[in-house]
């Protein structure tokens, strides 16, 4: 750090404790000087450090506090009521709750199985000149904003759902009990299914990185050992690699899981904000984090507000609870890394 | 007998073999083509309606030319004040953790809260600040949307500070702790420069993160049809502006919408390309 020449280092600590040089036999008073200059220093990281506790207290609080009044109006049916009537001010939960759960559900499930076979064609398979640049383009993916998923999604993805897919979708299992339920209805376009597929998109990117990232810490002996008593590279993929990563993977989609959740822009431009539960794919709906983002500014009188607000904290309790989860997984994974 | 029985279940896992390979790469191909896909769609809708005017003139009433002059100066305003908020408490949080805190109990609670924080939904970030700052000044501004915006950053800068510090081989800091300098001499003299790369990744990571995001704006900087440059009052944001123009029955509205949709993505890949580049050279190095 120091060019050889230049003044000592303890010369320079000492200078930036205010003092010159001249000063310096003056040992004690130097010393506590510096001993003061460390501990405020110590101190002021310290408050940064506790910054990061009071912002989630902070959210925490006024979240709760902010909906106070939503839940002593409605108290315990508010997360099981599907009214959503702002002239009435009669407001409940159900219909933002099931679309979160509905279209984040079928996102992973498309995400999830792609994110691997991603991730095990870029450990496994791929020349190893092409692993790089894939690996970047994949997140990139990632690092585009979700109001562009959600642009690209209202004028592009969901004029294509309503032409193409949906008409398929519907004359294929329109006949097929059970399944014609989950694709009736006209094509709008926007809606759940809809929704879904672009949080999948949106996901996918996590899904394998950190699939990728664990599925590179499985220790090449165990591998090895494997291929050579034979196995095939799938074998070797499904029988050793997966099964050792496996809480990484499981901490890996718990992330993705968060981000769905929570992924507003995106799904507000294509999910038609409908406070409804239907039982179809196809028909609108709404999420809580879509609901928020549409009606929040136009919310008139305290008690729309604070169901909004209660709407909040609901979805932070649940992305907290997935969101702890996927940490600590991933916590036990790198304790057994490092 | 057991021979052909032997060859069939060879023949087997040798074709689920190829059908994985092939299914792996298919997956890939799939995840690479929405890239494309999205990428080029942005090109070709926003790249038409990329002009000057668009960065000198304010956004338009409907039916009328315009730009998106007043959005994008006041991102970079929301932008920046976030960063200036957000950056020293992140970088000194990050540094309590590495170099103070390592192996304390509260350390791994903040460590543990701070990663559920940089992925927690950004719209209840909104609704947090909305609760905090808009409604007791009882009106939307500026000063909330950055805030808002700083919020996001802290967690980020923390944990890339944090990574960044540890990798710093404990040699230096023993060096320095044996010529007798204090350890807040030997933070921001030592480990500060050798992981400065890290770091200024870590900002350019967050700078990329927020300058995308919509969702804790809406109710805290709003939105401002006008040139305001007054934080104390609605500022327009490039991506709040791209929501509402998209959403609008106007055809003019929606072309700006996909410029500034444009406009952003470049920048934020700009950004994250930037801080890959300066991540790996910082490795080699």
């Amino acid at each position: 750090m120091q060019p050889a020449g230049g003044p000592p280092v303890t010369d320079l600590a000492l200078r930036s404790a205010g003092m010159s040089v001249a000063e310096a036999p003056d040992r004690a008073r130097v010393l506590a000087k510096l001993r003061q200059g460390d501990n405020i220093f110590r101190l002021v990281t310290r408050g940064a450090a506790l910054a990061v506790l009071v912002i989630l207290g902070g959210v925490i609080v006024s979240l709760i506090v902010g909906s106070i009044p939503a839940l002593k109006a409605f108290g315990l049916e508010f997360p099981f009521s599907q009214s959503w009537n702002p002239v009435t001010e009669k407001f409940g939960a159900l219909a933002p709750i099931y679309g979160t759960l509905v279209t984040s559900f079928i996102a992973m499930l498309i995400a999830v199985p792609i994110g691997l076979m991603v991730a095990f064609f870029l450990t496994e398979l791929c020349p190893m000149i092409l692993r790089r640049p894939i690996a970047i383009a994949i997140e990139l993916l990632a690092g585009i904003p979700s109001i562009i998923y959600g642009i690209w999604g209202l004028f592009v993805f969901a004029p294509f759902m309503q032409d193409h897919v949906q008409p398929l979708l519907i004359a294929v299992f329109g006949n097929i009990p059970l399944l014609s339920s989950l694709f009736a209805g006209p094509p709008y376009g926007i809606g759940v299914l809809t929704s879904a597929l672009i949080l999948a998109i949106m996901v996918l990117p996590f899904i394998t990185s950190i699939s990728r990232d664990v599925f590179e810490a499985v220790p090449p002996v165990l591998k090895e050992a494997a291929y050579g008593i034979g196995c095939t590279t799938w074998e070797v993929f499904r029988k050793v690699v997966l099964p050792y990563a496996r809480v990484g993977v499981i901490g890996g989609v718990m992330l993705g899981l968060g981000r769905a959740l929570g992924e507003t822009m995106a799904v507000t431009f294509v999910i038609g904000n409908a406070h409804k539960v239907s039982a179809s794919l196809l028909a609108p709906g709404t999420t809580i984090s879509a609901t928020i983002a549409n009606e929040f500014t136009e919310a008139v009188g305290e008690l729309y507000t604070s169901s909004l607000i209660a709407l909040g904290l609901i979805l932070f309790i649940i992305t907290f609870i997935v969101l702890a989860i996927a940490r600590l997984l991933l916590a036990r994974i790198e304790k057994r890394i490092g | 007998m057991p021979h052909s029985i032997n060859s069939s279940l060879y023949a087997a896992r040798r074709r689920n073999n190829s059908i994985a390979k092939v299914l792996a790469l298919a997956a890939t191909l799939f995840g690479l083509g929405w890239l494309v896909l999205i990428l080029g769609v942005l090109l070709w809708n926003g790249f038409g309606g990329l002009s000057l005017a668009v960065f000198t003139e304010m956004t338009p009433p409907p039916g009328q030319a315009g730009g998106l002059l007043n959005p994008i100066i006041g991102s970079l305003v929301l932008t920046v004040l976030a960063v200036v908020i957000g950056t020293p408490i992140g970088i000194l949080a990050g540094t309590y953790l590495a170099e103070y805190g390592r192996h304390e109990k509260i350390s791994s609670v903040i460590r543990f809260i701070n990663d559920i924080l940089l992925s927690a939904p950004s719209i209840v970030v909104g609704l947090f600040i909305y609760e905090v700052m808009v409604a007791p000044m009882g009106h939307f501004s500026g000063y909330a949307g950055s805030v808002a915006l700083a919020v996001i950053v802290i967690p980020v800068v923390v944990r890339t500070t944090e990574d960044m510090l540890t990798l710093v081989p404990n040699a230096l800091r023993e060096a320095a702790a044996s010529i007798g300098l204090p350890r807040a001499y030997m933070v921001i003299r030592i480990a500060y420069r050798a992981a400065r790369a890290g770091i200024l990744t870590g900002i350019l990571l967050a700078i990329a993160r927020i300058s995308g995001e919509t969702a804790p704006l809406l109710f805290t900087a709003l939105n401002n049809q006008f040139w305001s440059l007054d934080l104390n009052a609605p500022v327009a944001s490039l991506p709040v502006v791209i929501f509402q123009f998209a959403l609008s029955p106007y055809a003019d509205w929606q072309r700006l919408a996909w410029t500034g949709a444009l406009i952003i993505t470049i920048t934020v890949l700009a950004l994250s390309v930037t801080a890959r580049a300066l991540a790996s050279s910082g490795k080699s190095s």
